[in-house]
């Protein structure tokens, strides 16, 4: 037996003002990157620590902190885990990825990338806000299992290390281009970018393998067939056979370094179209965005 | 490598046209829908595969030679990869400096050979002393991963194809009381692969006792949202009877056959009369739905009734609302205050020339309508419980209730499982492979007494400068 599950709506509300917030934030913090990096592409001689980029990351911290909480409320609103439609996964990903790039920060030095994901995060939030967004709603009966949380987060997971992987693709083929050279002269080295890249796309491939799998446990639950080609397993594929095909090319003499970054490229922007065009105007089982 | 990468590639780009057009396999209404709509660039699309692309020829094509080029790549890198265990480690290169890390360490140089080989033996590296030096090796996971990756993949591709061989599954709709017996007779629709053979079907016999639906109540923006579907049936098998529920995303297993849930709607209780007084027609007659409200739709064919054939194209509404124009439409799934409205026609259906018809649909071009919004009748409005006189003679109708049925799947795959194992092999193998490091370490003392270590990762490793710290630091203080 299912229980009802009470709806609440002016939560979900509540919680749309935290994600807005949180977008206000993350504007101010892609302000001072924006910024910082103008003023880096001036500069000749040593770098000077900046506190404009200390400032950026402070807001950008206090940003995450406002999205996650807002992200948790929907949930709550909802009563359950809250990447059920497109505009809750939207914000689920957004602050996963803030969440990865920050806690990668621990670890290695990426802040030369705050840019690129604020940006990216800036314009998922946008897009959910002003057009996926949905009334918290009873969730269909196909969706009713706990196969839900599994494959759904570490999609999203993926999701997250894609994207700054591609961060760290769009670095590189800029500094092997030779354009900007002053900015790209403090940039870490292409062998560096090279392989930082490298390790969030085998981390974010690995999860894309489990999302798979899991997706096909799920299917054949759901839909009585582990695979069936739907739009959404076809791109699901689409998008593995790409980052398969990066793996090879990064282990290919002569198509490492700029030939793999733009294969990483379009293996993310395959991801993005995946969730977008195909979630929106393609036709197949996968109908859960709400819109 | 790089016919892998190509074909790769290729194989990603043949899968979207199967995203762009509609598959057969997935969505053949959609299919029927592009021929009817452009038929000329249909028959071009089709000639070209285009909507079987993932049985297509060409796809075939790709994926087969990816796995002839993964076979021949994998096999002969498995000999190379058993030897490289067996053997001894590498000689130690004459020009250390050359090697990812290098250093020199502070020690007595008279240790340092039989140390740095205790040392590294403790961390799991193969070692050989090689006069003044010490060469070693640990990491071969590494590849085994990867060659167990690529192996599983092909268990993968076997699996899918052997499984989709001896696959079937059938449908079949069932009324509330209705019993289904596992034979091939019983299927409403039935499509086997090529390797299935009758006897794989179990003898069992299921009921469906009920079908209930869950709406939301609590939430205003969302009553009358499904919440749950629920079907309670009754299984035989030999001796044992047992009652399950089936429900959306939690199938039942049956003798040989897994029993899914996937569709409903309501199947009112009619008894249709001639006009000569005798029944023509009685029993539940599938309503299928054509709104959120279910608003259903149901065809009522009587050929034996004298002395006219009756047809009856009827509308059910299960909490009827009247528009505006006076037509009907429902307003809440659920049954609150059910009604049929009933078209009635009369002529030779064409049910005795011996070709098949589709039972849920009437042609009515050539017979004569006695009753429909247009004239010359009202239509026949009946409630639960009501009978009504047909016009013209023609008979009578009675709506005596109101059940509902489930469209239900009964699928075998025994592929599956090891589809399953192997993918999940080939996730394991994968992860080890890409994140197992491989390693190479070599401690040489030269003839001036200067003792150098050097190391060398294959592939991607970011612990190797940590890693090799370690060992100096465990080494130096053996050494000092």
């Amino acid at each position: 037996m299912t229980p009802t599950i009470v709806l609440n709506e002016p939560l979900s509300q509540v919680s749309l003002l935290f994600v807005s917030s949180a977008m206000a934030f993350i504007a101010v913090a892609l302000l001072l990157f924006s910024f910082q990096l103008v003023q880096l592409s001036k500069i000749e001689g040593a770098v000077p620590v900046s506190k404009l980029e200390k400032i950026g990351f402070v807001i950008l911290i206090f940003g995450t902190i406002v999205l996650g909480i807002g992200v948790v409320l929907r949930g709550v609103a909802a009563g359950r885990v809250p990447w059920a439609n497109m505009y809750e996964f939207a914000i689920s990903t957004a602050f996963l990825i803030l969440l990865i790039y920050l806690s990668a920060m621990k670890i290695k030095d990426l802040r030369f990338i705050a840019t690129f994901i604020s940006g990216f995060v800036l314009v998922t939030l946008f897009a959910s806000v002003s057009l996926f967004y949905v009334e918290v709603q009873t969730m269909m009966p196909a969706l009713q299992s706990y196969w839900l949380v599994i494959h759904v987060v570490v999609a999203i997971l993926a999701t997250g290390f894609f994207t700054v992987a591609a961060g760290l693709h769009i670095a590189y083929l800029v500094k092997a281009s030779n354009r900007a050279k002053n900015l790209m002269d403090r940039f870490p080295s292409l062998e560096i970018l090279e392989r930082l890249a490298y390790r969030f796309n085998v981390v974010g491939f690995v999860q894309w393998s489990f999302t798979l799998i899991a997706g096909a446990i799920w299917a054949e639950r759901a839909w009585h067939r582990y695979w069936g080609w739907d739009t959404k397993e076809v791109w699901t594929f689409i998008i593995w056979t790409l980052y398969a095909g990066y793996l090879h090319a990064m282990a290919t003499r002569g198509w490492n370094g700029k030939r793999a970054a733009w294969l990483g490229l379009i293996a993310f922007l395959a991801v993005i179209f995946n969730f977008t065009i195909v979630n929106l105007f393609f036709k197949g089982l996968h109908v859960y965005s709400g819109l | 490598m790089r016919n892998a990468l190509f074909l790769l590639l290729l194989l990603a780009v043949a899968a979207v046209p199967g995203s762009v057009y509609p598959q057969r396999s997935a969505d053949p209404n959609g299919v029927k829908e592009f021929f009817d709509r452009e038929p000329e660039f249909a028959r071009v699309l089709d000639g070209l595969q285009l909507f079987d692309v993932y049985t297509s020829a060409w796809f075939s094509a790709i994926y087969i030679l990816l796995f002839v080029s993964l076979v021949g790549c994998v096999v002969p890198r498995t000999k190379v990869h058993f030897d490289a265990m067996r053997a001894k480690p590498v000689k130690t290169p004459t020009n250390l400096k050359r090697m990812t890390i290098h250093a020199e360490l502070a020690g007595d140089p008279e240790l340092a050979i039989q140390k740095a080989q205790k040392v590294l033996k403790s961390m799991r590296y193969k070692t050989q002393v090689q006069g003044n030096s010490v060469s070693s090796e640990k990491g071969y996971l590494k590849e085994t991963g990867n060659l167990v990756f690529h192996f599983s993949l092909v268990g993968v591709l076997i699996a899918v194809g052997v499984g989709g061989g001896l696959s079937f599954n059938g449908q079949r709709v069932l009324v509330e009381g209705e019993t289904f017996v596992n034979n091939l007779a019983s299927y409403d629709s039935f499509s086997p692969g090529p390797l299935f053979d009758e006897s794989k079907l179990l003898p069992f016999s299921l009921t469906l006792d009920d079908f209930s639906v869950l709406y939301d109540l609590n939430n205003r923006a969302n009553i009358g949202q499904p919440i749950d579907f629920i079907a309670t049936v009754t299984t035989t098998a030999g001796e044992e009877t047992k009652t399950d529920e089936i429900r959306v995303n939690y199938p039942l297993a049956a003798p040989g056959v897994n029993v899914f849930l996937t569709g409903n709607g309501f199947a009112p209780v009619i008894t249709v009369r001639d006009g000569n007084g005798d029944v023509a027609y009685s029993g539940p007659v599938i309503f299928l739905p054509q709104d959120s409200n279910m608003t259903s739709l149901g065809v009522i064919k009587a050929p034996d009734a004298n002395p006219d054939q009756i047809g009856i194209i009827a509308f059910f509404y299960p909490t009827a609302g009247e528009l505006d124009n006076g037509a009907y439409t429902s307003i809440y799934p659920d049954p609150l205050s059910p009604l049929l409205t009933m078209n009635v026609y009369k002529g030779d259906l064409g049910l005795d020339s011996g070709i098949p018809r589709n039972v849920y649909a009437l042609d009515t071009a050539s017979l004569e309508t006695l009753a429909s919004r247009e004239g010359p009748n009202d239509p026949i409005m009946l409630t639960v419980g009501e009978s009504k006189d047909l016009p013209g003679g023609l008979g009578s109708v009675s709506f005596d209730g109101l059940l509902r049925f489930a469209s239900i799947d009964f699928a075998y795959n025994p592929g599956g499982v090891w589809v399953l194992l192997f993918s999940l092999l080939a996730l394991g193998s994968l992860t080890l492979s890409l994140l197992w490091p491989r390693r190479r370490v070599w401690v040489r003392v030269n003839q001036d007494g200067v003792i150098e270590m050097a190391a060398l990762a294959k592939g991607d490793d970011q612990r190797l400068e940590q890693a090799t710290t370690e060992i100096r630091k465990r080494l130096e203080k053996e050494i000092a």
